[in-house]
């Protein structure tokens, strides 16, 4: 059995005036071997500390945080990988509820924003719609995204204009569905993402690359969006 | 497909209530089920959400046991809510134990491995599933294999340092056929497991995955409860659908991917049964004034506990008292006391105490009242397991080890209230196609 230190961000609106930095020093079982299980145990010692947690297998998105400063999921960020004491913090940029846990309305509306589900209005086949592999093959890369917001809330674009720019999570979805030889609204949803702050906010920085944890591209993504945009106009 | 599901959700502009946790389902003299009371995380505000029709799609409760596939959420909030309302749980000892999940973690290799060819291995390197089922070896049946496993590592051909797993070997299918049929698998086994599939085998072993029970349902999804000599009772306005639900479709034992069966299936039977509901009784009915008192004092209990266990403990022993006397093979012995340390681990959680009292977001008091969900599945399995002496399906006991259609071809039904048994006798006539006869299973 060995042991780790770590340094929580704290706060709880309900008794604290404002955010501090709490010490814990946590004995780890051989079985131990991801953040969150660290922070389980965390919280067998102090129930008071609040994260958001449930597939603990990197699907569900919901234990996304600030680890040593950089996003990333707790449940498969390797705890042997980590440098001590590891700074833990809520995903930066999003107003903070309580401890680790942000609130997500304003990723989830840029998310509705772009609308993210399949327009097709011919009337639905008997089974299904059908694609080749080749077109299926497009949708590689796009359609894996969690929706955690690790990459919307490393980018400095979003972080200023979080109501405006759609974010890397938002864009990589839009051209999810822009790529979909399904789909019949490639047009309006290249209308709805012309404008200088929805798209063009971003400026290529690539952190979004940097922390996906699903190993995603968005820059890539919205590349391609910009050069349909730049192909219509000519 | 949860995605594809949330995408439609928005494009029809469904109003969720994001982060509300339900408590208790609310029901009137009658018995009609009039919606729930539900917990607004951010703020801890508890409302009613008075409902004509009450569709629970809460999933299962394999948190229940130490090993499981299952997410932290998953532990049968909707199970607990109908019990405490006085519905019976039904053929609660039927839980399917996954073959490959990755030792130590838990974490689901899909069958879809040893359906491309991959296979399993014990210490000297023998595939063993030969023996065990001649013909159709790695892709007999979960529990079939589950056993298999479960009987190398206890004969101490397990491998491993400790020889608590067995390998499931793929290597030989090719990068190619393990990147495109099996995507995630990879990621998973270096994530998990330290190893990577293309070059060596993966440590797994058998891990609670599904339980075949749940709120009893017909093939509408409507609760069906049995009431004065009715067997198929109707609990109006309350519909179960997917891993919660029994519809009874897999029996004791379910086959691979017929969950979707649960849920597509049912899904959408139940939804249709709730429009034509919805048609014939238009305008809620009166909230019975003590519509939210069991709620109340739930939570007021919880916040004046004081000098109680934590429920992290309690919680532990739960799943340590499952995992030891429910599990793969089930023991006469093991079964008689799990059924008495199961009732002192649900004494225990009475008095359980949580330090944090915040009203924000309270995770602490949300684990409670979900162990306190988890208590009525855990009781309602062990009683229910140690009340059936033949193994069927899942259910494998050491001292009856034949199926007993004479006297155990019957659903059970648990009823928190008194923590008893009840049965009813099995559906064996087919709407539209011919009956087939129960026969020995031979692989």
């Amino acid at each position: 059995m060995s042991s780790m230190k770590f340094k929580v961000y704290r706060y709880d609106p309900d008794k604290d005036e404002k955010p501090y930095m709490q010490d814990y020093e946590v004995a780890l079982e051989a079985t131990d071997q991801m953040l969150l299980d660290a922070l389980v145990r965390i919280k067998e010692q102090d129930d008071s500390l609040a994260l958001r947690r449930s597939c603990r297998e990197g699907v569900c998105g919901s234990d996304a945080m600030n680890i040593n400063g950089k996003n990333g999921l707790a449940c498969v960020t390797k705890l042997s990988e980590l440098k001590e004491p590891v700074e833990l913090r809520p995903l930066p940029g999003l107003p903070v509820i309580r401890d680790l846990i942000v609130d997500m309305t304003q990723f989830f509306k840029q998310y509705h924003s772009i609308k993210p589900y399949l327009v097709n209005n011919d009337p639905a086949p008997e089974k299904e719609r059908l694609q080749s592999p080749e077109d299926r093959e497009e949708l590689n890369g796009l359609y894996e995204c969690i929706l955690c917001a690790c990459c919307s809330t490393s980018c400095p674009s979003f972080w200023w204009n979080p109501d405006k720019f759609v974010g890397p999570a938002g864009l990589l979805q839009a051209y999810r569905f822009i790529a979909d030889t399904r789909d019949q609204e490639i047009n309006e949803r290249l209308d709805n993402l012309e404008d200088p702050y929805r798209l063009f906010r971003c400026h290529s920085i690539m952190n979004c690359v940097d922390v996906c944890p699903k190993g995603l591209n968005p820059t890539k993504a919205i590349g391609k969006i910009k050069e349909l945009m730049v192909k219509r106009t000519v | 497909m949860l995605h594809t599901l949330y995408q439609r959700n928005v494009r029809a502009n469904t109003q969720f209530f994001v982060e509300w946790m339900a408590l208790d389902l609310i029901r009137d003299a009658s018995g009609q089920v009039l919606g729930v009371t539900a917990l607004e995380m951010e703020t801890g505000e508890v409302m009613i959400l008075q409902a004509r029709a009450t569709l629970f799609a809460t999933g299962g409760a394999g948190r229940i046991f130490s090993s499981t596939t299952n997410a932290f959420i998953n532990t049968g909030d909707g199970l607990g809510m109908a019990a405490r309302a006085g519905i019976p749980l039904e053929d609660m000892e039927f839980w399917q134990f996954h073959p490959t999940g990755v030792a130590g973690a838990g974490v689901l290799i899909t069958e879809g491995v040893r359906g491309e060819g991959g296979y399993l291995l014990n210490k000297n390197g023998e595939r063993f599933m030969e023996r065990y089922a001649p013909n159709l070896k790695d892709l007999a049946s979960r529990d079939v294999v589950s056993r298999a496993m479960a009987t190398e590592i206890k004969e101490g051909r397990g491998a491993g340092k400790d020889g608590d797993c067995v390998l499931l070997k793929l290597d030989h299918l090719g990068p190619e056929v393990i990147d495109k049929r099996l995507p995630g698998i990879r990621e998973i086994a270096k994530k998990f497991a330290n190893v990577d599939p293309i070059k060596d085998p993966i440590p797994v072993v058998p891990t609670v995955h599904y339980q075949m029970g749940g709120i009893p349902t017909n093939y509408h999804g409507e609760v069906v409860v049995p009431r004065n000599g009715d067997m198929n009772s109707v609990v109006p306005g309350f519909y179960a659908a997917g891993e919660c639900g029994c519809a009874s479709v897999h029996g004791a034992n379910r086959l691979g991917t017929n969950s979707l069966t649960d849920l597509l299936v049912f899904g959408k039977s139940a939804g249709d049964s709730i429009l034509r509901y919805l048609g014939e009784n238009p305008g809620h009915k009166d909230l019975p004034a003590d519509a939210a008192d069991l709620t109340q004092s739930r939570l007021s209990r919880l916040d004046s506990q004081k000098g109680g266990e934590s429920y992290a403990e309690v919680g532990r022993d739960m799943r340590r008292v499952m995992q030891l006397h429910c599990g793969v093979f089930r023991f006469p012995d093991l079964l008689a006391d799990g059924v008495k340390k199961i009732r002192e681990v649900a004494d225990r959680a009475t008095r359980s105490e949580i330090k944090d009292k915040s009203k924000v977001f309270n995770t602490a008091r949300i684990e409670a009242l979900e162990l306190d969900n988890q208590i009525e599945v855990a009781r309602a399995t062990m009683v229910s397991a140690e009340a059936r002496q033949e193994s069927r399906g899942a259910h494998d006991r050491s001292d009856f080890p034949a199926r007993d259609d004479v006297n155990w071809l019957k659903h059970t039904f648990w009823y928190k209230d008194g923590d008893r048994l009840e049965y009813k006798p099995v559906n064996l006539k087919p709407l539209t196609a011919e009956s087939v006869e129960p026969k020995v299973r031979t692989y």
